[in-house]
């Protein structure tokens, strides 16, 4: 989503500014050494991932710089490690995330994005690996209110996917509706906001999780 | 559009839409001519205020002195003043005008922001002069200017249309002509229309502002290629939309449409899911077709707001229930009223037994004289009915035209059922209009015979009522979508209906 003449924030401190309007996020810790990581892990709770960050470093799934499911120390132990030695010299300054593996099998999308002609727009969509093809957004422009945001919902045309599904309950549509608005807010609180890109927004037991997020700030 | 340091006011438009006379500027005696099209359109639709041709020549058009120089026409005479003069004559001829006290002018000429960078700078001094001139101008390259209250038919092209309750505005003038086209098909009217041509200086949402204080306008109709100020653009169709309902229709919605719109109106691609979302937020309703939009402005005009999304549909017979009741199932807001037990225990009193027992009420054709009547009066006065779509209309009507025109008529009894079939008809569609006024609900009646046979008794009951006869119950469904979700989106807002 990266639309040139700004920089991305690494996923950490991504998720720490959208942290501070209200996006849910798994538990995580940035940590530098393979040590450290084991600890992150033994104090959030197996299963982890782990994944390496850094401001430079924006296609982590493409680069294989994700390991997913990891469920002891020794698991976490062998991949920072390799995560570590994949780094490269035009990565810059690199950490390990270190976060919850959470799990749901409703993937959604959600962000910001700036519109040549009506400016900062927000948006909430079905993701998953089909999300560009199946295109089920919504978008409004920023900003939004609680109603707005509640409309962009029944605009999606997959309504069954917020409903109970697989054994799982609706999807808390009040949370939703807090993340719509927060990041509508975040938009109009700084400026410096070019994008934000949450994919996957995992619908944990009914409630949204941000388990990856990319904001791109202006040069 | 340069620059919005010149603001058009209300009297500004009311001297475009209720001028006390018109000049026709470029007035020709060629009947190939916009020059004559124009003048000839305003005398024919019967136009009550002076008008003035004027031309290089004189001499008598139509009937009509022309003038060589505006400045015979007697001061204060005229309010607007319609261009068919060529691009470089117009900048004096707008001074003469606004010497005269015309504070309006429509320009048909071509030669501006269409045709190359010299056209561009040309308009761009047109506008800059209008504004040191007070006058609204609008166009260039435009079709004209419709405004039924004053019986003004100003265009270079036809029709003329009923007069009723929709504004329209339009950034292409031949969809004006066939919006007015769908107002002569439907009978459902228009109060004004205008084509934007080039919308130097003023565009689309300037006109959705007068149409919202418009007394005679009650619903805006806008074609829209693009917008030049999105932001804006959003803020002041909200504010519109808070007063009247907006319904818009966007070309170039696809990458094909906007390639076409780029060469059109040399509008910028729009990603259309903003434009979507734009839209929604904004409270405007957005259709997909020239067809949906008319239709969709015209329910609006003549049917009230529904309070809710619960649907019942009233039929006579046959399968059209069925598949209203999937096109309602699919249009979102829109819900099947599931059947009240009170309401079904009632109809049981006044049907016979194979009546579907359900929503759709069919009454399966066991139906004395009163009984159509009876129960769609019945159905709509329920309370938990928000809009009822009333279909099997015209049967009665279609079996009398087919009797009527055969060679046994009106022997053989014909001639008394006949009349008596017609005379149904317009109890059944009579019944319906006095419902829609006593409960504030819509009820909206679908036939093809709309376009099948126009002069069947159905038919033409409902347009006398004044409302639109839908041509498939889709279409009811499609424009009854548009009513509620509007409806929603104002009561959401604490706006009321």
């Amino acid at each position: 989503m990266a639309s040139g003449g700004g920089r991305t924030l690494s996923e950490h401190a991504s998720k720490q500014l959208l942290a501070g309007h209200g996006v849910p996020m798994p538990d995580d810790r940035a940590v530098g050494s393979v040590d450290e990581a084991v600890e992150a892990a033994e104090a959030i709770g197996y299963p982890v991932v782990c994944k390496l960050g850094g401001d430079a470093i924006a296609h982590k799934t493409e680069r294989g710089l994700v390991r997913l499911g990891l469920v002891d120390a020794g698991a976490v132990r062998h991949a920072a490690a390799e995560l570590l030695a994949a780094a490269r010299p035009d990565d810059g300054a690199v950490h390990l995330l270190v976060a919850r593996q959470v799990r749901g099998s409703r993937e959604l999308i959600a962000g910001l994005s700036h519109d040549a002609q009506f400016g900062m727009t927000v948006m909430i969509g079905v993701g998953g690996i089909l999300a560009e093809a199946v295109a089920d957004v919504a978008i409004r422009l920023v900003p939004i209110d609680r109603v707005d945001a509640a409309e962009m919902l029944d605009d999606l045309a997959t309504q069954a996917l917020l409903g109970p599904f697989r054994g799982e309950p609706p999807v808390d549509r009040e949370a939703l509706i807090d993340l719509l608005v927060g990041l509508s807010r975040a938009a109009e609180a700084d400026p410096s906001i070019a994008s934000v890109d949450i994919n996957p927004l995992i619908v944990v037991e009914g409630r949204p999780v941000a388990v990856d997020a990319l904001v791109e700030v202006r040069a | 559009m340069s620059g919005r340091s010149w603001q058009p006011t209300t009297e500004h438009f009311l001297a475009l839409f209720e001028p006390r006379g018109v000049v026709v500027a470029g007035a020709s005696t060629h009947p190939g001519k916009f020059g004559f099209v124009a003048l000839h359109n305003i005398l024919v639709a019967g136009y009550g205020g002076a008008v003035f041709p004027t031309n290089r020549d004189g001499g008598e058009i139509l009937g009509v002195p022309a003038l060589t120089d505006i400045a015979d026409v007697p001061d204060g005479a005229a309010d607007l003043v319609f261009v068919c003069t060529p691009a470089s004559t117009n900048p004096d001829l707008l001074r003469a005008a606004a010497a005269k006290g015309i504070r309006a002018a429509f320009i048909a000429s071509a030669g501006y922001g269409e045709a190359g960078e010299e056209g561009r700078r040309a308009q761009d001094d047109l506008v800059a002069l209008a504004a040191d001139l007070d006058m609204l101008v609008v166009g260039p390259n435009g079709q004209g200017v419709i405004s039924t209250p004053a019986s003004l038919c100003a265009q270079i092209v036809a029709p003329y249309p009923p007069r009723g309750r929709i504004g329209i505005v339009s950034q292409s003038g031949n969809f004006v002509s066939s919006f007015q086209n769908y107002a002569i098909a439907s009978g459902v009217g228009i109060s004004r229309a205008v084509s934007a041509g080039n919308a130097a200086q003023v565009g689309v949402v300037d006109f959705l502002e007068f149409f919202a204080d418009d007394p005679e306008t009650d619903v805006a109709l806008a074609y829209v290629e693009g917008v030049v100020d999105g932001r804006s653009f959003y803020e002041r169709l909200r504010a519109v939309c808070e007063r009247i309902p907006v319904v818009l229709v966007k070309g170039g919605a696809t990458a094909g449409g906007a390639r076409a719109a780029a060469s059109h109106t040399g509008s910028l691609a729009t990603d259309d899911r903003v434009f979507d979302g734009m839209c929604r937020q904004a409270g405007a309703v957005r259709a997909t077709t020239i067809e949906e939009a008319y239709e969709a402005a015209a329910t609006f005009a003549t049917q009230p707001l529904p309070a809710g999304p619960d649907v019942l549909i009233v039929s006579t017979a046959g399968g059209w229930g069925v598949v209203t009741a999937d096109a309602i199932s699919r249009t979102a807001p829109l819900r099947l009223l599931p059947m009240p037990e009170d309401l079904r225990a009632e109809l049981d009193t006044k049907l016979p037994p194979r009546w579907s027992r359900n929503n759709p009420i069919d009454m399966a054709g066991g139906e004395t004289k009163d009984t159509i009547p009876d129960v769609l009066a019945t159905a709509a006065r329920h309370p938990d009915v928000d809009a009822v779509v009333f279909l099997g209309m015209g049967i009665q009507g279609n079996t009398a035209k087919m009797e009527r025109e055969g060679r046994f008529y009106p022997d053989h009894g014909l001639e008394r059922i006949v009349a008596f079939h017609e005379r149904q008809e317009a109890r059944y569609t009579g019944a319906a209009a006095e419902l829609v006024t006593e409960l504030g609900k819509p009820v909206l009646t679908a036939t093809e015979l709309a376009v099948a046979s126009p002069d069947n008794a159905a038919v033409r009951g409902v347009r006398e009522s004044g409302r639109y006869c839908y041509p498939s119950s889709n279409r009811a469904v499609t424009a009854l979508g548009h009513l509620v979700r509007y409806s929603g989106w104002r009561q959401r807002r604490g706006l009321g209906l």
